[in-house]
């Protein structure tokens, strides 16, 4: 967290965000990967980013999670926040032999019982002695998920979590960071590997595409009266899906290039002004 | 006892040994081969300034090879060329450049093949000092950066984001590397440095489960290279830099017929 301020003005308040990004923006080969950011995240909290590829969801949680630097704007965090991580795409060298139960004290130190009690809460218990490399898609996704909670984070952040496990693995697995939330209260800032699927209990939705276009609870969606004319009661279930068009352009410096061939900045843009054209669906 | 030089050779290659193997999983896991070679490389650039500045070896090869490893770091991160390239070019510039100014100091007799390939039955009691003395700093930084360089191996921005500060540790890295190197020249020279790093590490990963076990089983296995290695020179009269490498190259193909015992778990 060696770019982040601390907030010290929150540090004492329980419901404070542990994250704060404001007027985020980060630029990379001539390009801003992703502007005009605010986002906080607080104790208990829920944030799922959705985004089409390359709508800066990924470089967004870098900043929160203190890896890449602001360059313009601020990502404070709260003094002394424990993170636990887990990255999009890990791949992890053959010649490098690790078991289930050695990735558990990768970055931090652990007792044999604490290892065991988040093996057994993600399930596979039973792969505590298996090489890593071993494993499938989903049991590797959970031993990451297990890594990262057995920390005691204050601040999880999840890039794709469920990404590569069927669909009822990853119904278990969203019922996993739901009641890994309920439990330790900790905060969640999630990214959905699907442009158009949130976890149901998600607070917040932000969706990005290279800037902020629009925010909500998937319950304000699931109340849409164009979601519910679609699909109805069924929406109530373990995933809500989301969907989501963009009509606009986003220009190199910022700006962003309307339907009509206008031209706006991104920093007096709302999602009032986007004129997105929006699709509900939900299945459970 | 240290006045046999058999002795004495035994001793310098068992320290290099200890260090070399733990250091050299690293390398291995990290695919660094091509730029510990390029460090190693830098070496004789360093004993030659060494001897233009009238200062120990020793010191010059870490400082040189720091300093390359330093370089390609930035280079790298500037992304003009290829990694690869970058490598090639770095590890055979400074060999070149090395040999040219040892070829140009007339005025001081140096026996470039102990350079190469190292000249381990010559080495005194001060070397064998230094390289124990090296090896336990090495030993010493592993361990005490063991967590965060093991978790910027396994994923760098992982590292980062649990506040393993891996930018840190992987100076720390640098510096260790170029410090056996340092040591280590003495023993197999610059050419062969490299292959006390890896063919260790390599033939401990089918015994090992987890990256501890396979560090210290690369420990003993560098250990038994030398042993056998020396005791093989003095049997057949063979160089004994290379005669090492020989038997840890050996070891390994042993350790490809053993079944995957997975130690440690």
């Amino acid at each position: 967290m060696a770019n982040a301020a601390s907030l010290p003005d929150v540090s004492h308040a329980p419901d404070g965000p542990l994250v704060r990004l404001s007027g985020v923006g980060v630029h990379r080969a001539g390009r801003w990967l992703t502007r005009n950011v605010d986002l906080d995240v607080r104790p208990g909290e829920i944030v799922t980013l959705i985004g089409p590829n390359g709508s800066g969801k990924t470089t967004t949680a870098k900043v929160a999670a203190g890896i890449v630097r602001a360059d313009e704007g601020r990502a404070e965090t709260r003094r002394g926040l424990r993170v636990g991580y887990v990255p999009q795409r890990i791949q992890i060298d053959w010649t490098l032999p690790i078991t289930v139960r050695r990735l558990m004290t990768l970055t931090s130190r652990q007792s044999a019982a604490e290892i065991a009690a988040a093996l057994d809460a993600v399930g596979i218990a039973h792969l505590a002695e298996a090489e890593v490399q071993s494993l499938s898609g989903g049991e590797f996704q959970r031993a990451l998920l297990a890594r990262a909670m057995v920390r005691r984070p204050d601040l999880l952040i999840l890039d794709e979590p469920v990404q590569g496990v069927d669909f009822t693995g990853e119904v278990t697995l969203y019922g996993l960071i739901k009641r890994i939330r309920d439990e330790s209260g900790c905060g969640i800032l999630l990214i959905s590997h699907d442009l158009h699927v949130v976890m149901a209990e998600t607070d917040t939705v932000v969706c990005l595409n290279g800037h902020v276009c629009c925010r909500g609870t998937p319950q304000t969606v699931a109340e849409n009266p164009e979601y519910l004319r679609l699909f109805g009661g069924r929406a109530a279930g373990a995933l809500a899906v989301y969907r989501h068009q963009h009509d606009h352009t986003h220009l190199p410096d910022g700006r962003i290039r309307n339907a009509d061939g206008s031209i706006t900045d991104g920093h007096a843009h709302h999602h009032d002004g986007h004129h997105h054209g929006h699709a509900h669906e939900g299945h459970g | 006892m240290l006045d046999d030089f058999f002795v004495r050779a035994l001793l310098a290659g068992i320290g290099v040994a200890l260090t070399a193997g733990p250091l050299g999983c690293f390398v291995v896991w990290r695919r660094m081969a091509y730029f510990g070679d390029t460090m190693a490389h830098a070496g004789l650039l360093g004993v030659a300034l060494s001897l233009v500045l009238q200062v120990a070896p020793v010191f010059g090869v870490f400082v040189v090879a720091a300093t390359i490893a330093g370089a390609l770091l930035l280079l790298d991160r500037r992304g003009a060329l290829s990694t690869d390239a970058l490598l090639g070019l770095l590890s055979h510039g400074t060999l070149a450049v090395g040999l040219v100014l040892v070829a140009l100091m007339t005025w001081v007799r140096i026996d470039l093949t102990a350079l190469l390939f190292g000249d381990v039955l010559a080495v005194g009691v001060t070397d064998i000092a230094l390289i124990w003395a090296g090896g336990a700093v090495v030993l010493a930084g592993l361990f005490w950066f063991w967590r965060p360089l093991l978790a910027d191996t396994v994923h760098p921005d992982l590292a980062a984001a649990e506040g393993m500060h891996p930018e840190r540790a992987r100076a720390v890295l640098m510096l260790l590397m170029a410090l056996v190197i340092a040591v280590a020249m003495k023993v197999v020279g610059v050419l062969l440095i490299t292959s006390l790093l890896i063919i260790p590490a390599a033939a401990a990963r089918r015994l090992a489960a987890t990256p501890e076990a396979m560090a210290v089983l690369a420990a003993l296995t560098g250990v038994l290279a030398v042993v056998l290695g020396l005791f093989a020179s003095l049997q057949w009269d063979t160089p004994s830099g290379p005669s090492i490498v020989v038997a840890a190259i050996l070891l390994f193909g042993a350790g490809l017929a053993l079944p995957a015992l997975r130690l440690g778990r």
